[in-house]
């Protein structure tokens, strides 16, 4: 264990309720992704980005300092820097993502804008008051925090007339779709994975060619991208939220052939990522696992959430290419 | 239930209801979830839902790491023949330990 486990959650759990997000990103970098897009503010349907791919270079960034400071004599006192952190913001001392990390991860939410608009689906946005969803602090069981931030959420979406929150990661489409309701009276927010709407949207002769468990030949693509890929489902969309076939049918009506490596869909192996805060080492011998199982299928992979992209591409360590399933989806239309 | 999981486990088992929908009673112990967790840990999950369900709290306590360790990935779930929730269990057992710190 880096730290003792109490004083990480703490940190966490005390930056949800005074910051509202386990790692208070400052919002202009929170909302840097919309630059340009001339996006809609509010509105009946939204894209909601739950900040969890933006976030993922400063989750990096707290593990590195967490390991600076476990193997260090200052990890005695972090109580004392738990304590510290309601004052003063502790994840402010750690350093800073680089301008790279930052424009990498905020590529996602921009190609998910193009995939809809491509769709003919025109999604409003929340800007900065597209909160992060408390997912983190939930699985550590933070609950009565998330219960009090769930609230802001839905204050928030009310005030913005939103009806329909399309999401972009496993982790928001789960704590919106299915542990708001059990914390919030009155939540009648429809919310749906981009993935889910996307394949809505294909036309049926699309989804009758697309053959999710099979390996069709692999089919010429404009970009520069792979035409045969190792799909890795997220356990949170597989066994979680029932997201498993459309995937397959967007890459699939996309010419891009699907490889199922050993464990797929409902049975998918974990990334390791929600041992990476707490349990580092732990985390990264998960991933190294399911890089394997991956690789024997392909050296291209794709992946559909941030933490599960981030985590296996450090275990892969160059020798497997992962990308998440929208530049997939949108190289193979041949516009990034 | 045995005799030990009445002397020691309705206190637990309630507090743990109190929480939210735990269910690891129902838990036969047949070790499947073990065998198909990525994590490979002896005691995850099913020596420690044996161990929440008989109310062991102290032994609880001492697999707090175990508690914290779990991916909440749902694998076990996935082929547990009783239907337990075991992701639900264990984030409630982090309610739980997370309270007696002084949360
Ligand atoms: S698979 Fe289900 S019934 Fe079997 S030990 Fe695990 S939790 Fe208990
Ligand atoms: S939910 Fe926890 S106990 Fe179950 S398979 Fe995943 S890591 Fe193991």
């Amino acid at each position: 264990m880096a730290l003792a486990t109490a004083d990480v959650v703490g940190i966490l759990g005390d930056n949800l309720r005074l910051r509202g997000s386990v790692l208070p990103i400052p919002n202009r970098r929170a909302v840097h992704w919309t630059r340009g897009l001339e996006l809609r503010r509010g509105g009946a349907t939204v894209l909601y980005t739950g900040q969890m791919y933006q976030l993922v270079p400063y989750i990096e960034r707290l593990v590195a300092a967490e390991q600076q400071l476990a193997d260090s004599p200052l990890a005695r006192f972090t109580g004392l820097g738990r304590r510290v952190n309601r004052i003063v913001n502790v994840s402010a001392f750690m350093g800073r993502p680089s301008r790279t990390e930052r424009e990498r991860s905020e590529e996602a939410p921009r190609r998910v804008v193009a995939l809809l608009r491509g769709a003919g689906v025109e999604p409003g946005c929340l800007f900065e008051d597209d909160l992060y969803s408390g997912t983190l602090a939930y699985d550590l069981g933070l609950d009565e925090l998330v219960a009090a931030h769930a609230r802001r959420v839905q204050a928030v979406l009310r005030r913005h007339g939103v009806r329909t929150a399309i999401t972009i990661d496993p982790h928001t489409t789960h704590m919106l779709r299915t542990i708001y309701p059990t914390l919030l009276d009155g939540w009648d927010v429809d919310v749906r994975s981009y993935l889910e709407v996307l394949a809505g949207a294909l036309a049926p002769a699309d989804a009758l060619t697309a053959a999710p468990y099979a390996s069709p030949p692999p089919a010429p693509v404009s970009g520069s991208g792979a035409a045969a890929v190792a799909l890795h489902d997220s356990c949170v969309y597989a066994r979680h939220e029932g997201v498993v076939e459309e995937p397959r049918r967007l890459l699939a009506a996309a010419g891009v052939a699907v490889l199922e490596p050993e464990q797929a869909g409902k049975f998918t192996w974990c990334c390791g990522g929600p041992a990476e805060a707490l349990f580092p080492e732990r985390a990264l011998a998960t991933a190294q696992q399911r890089v394997a199982q991956l690789r024997a299928v392909s050296s291209e992979c794709v992946t559909m959430c941030p933490l599960c992209l981030v985590n296996l591409s450090k275990a892969a360590d160059g020798a497997v290419r992962f990308r998440d399933i929208a530049e997939v989806l949108l190289d193979a239309r041949g516009d990034r | 239930m045995t005799a030990l999981a009445t002397v020691g486990g309705a206190a637990l088992g309630d507090k743990l209801r109190a929480l939210g929908a735990f269910d690891a009673e129902t838990c036969m112990s047949c070790g499947i979830c073990t065998a198909t967790c990525p994590l490979g840990i002896d005691v995850l999950p099913r020596q420690l839902l044996r161990h929440a369900a008989l109310g062991l709290e102290q032994r609880i306590r001492d697999e707090q790491e175990v508690v914290f360790s779990c991916l909440l990935c749902r694998a076990c779930e996935q082929s547990c023949p009783a239907g337990v929730h075991i992701a639900q269990d264990i984030r409630l057992l982090r309610r739980w330990l997370l309270e007696q710190g002084g949360e």
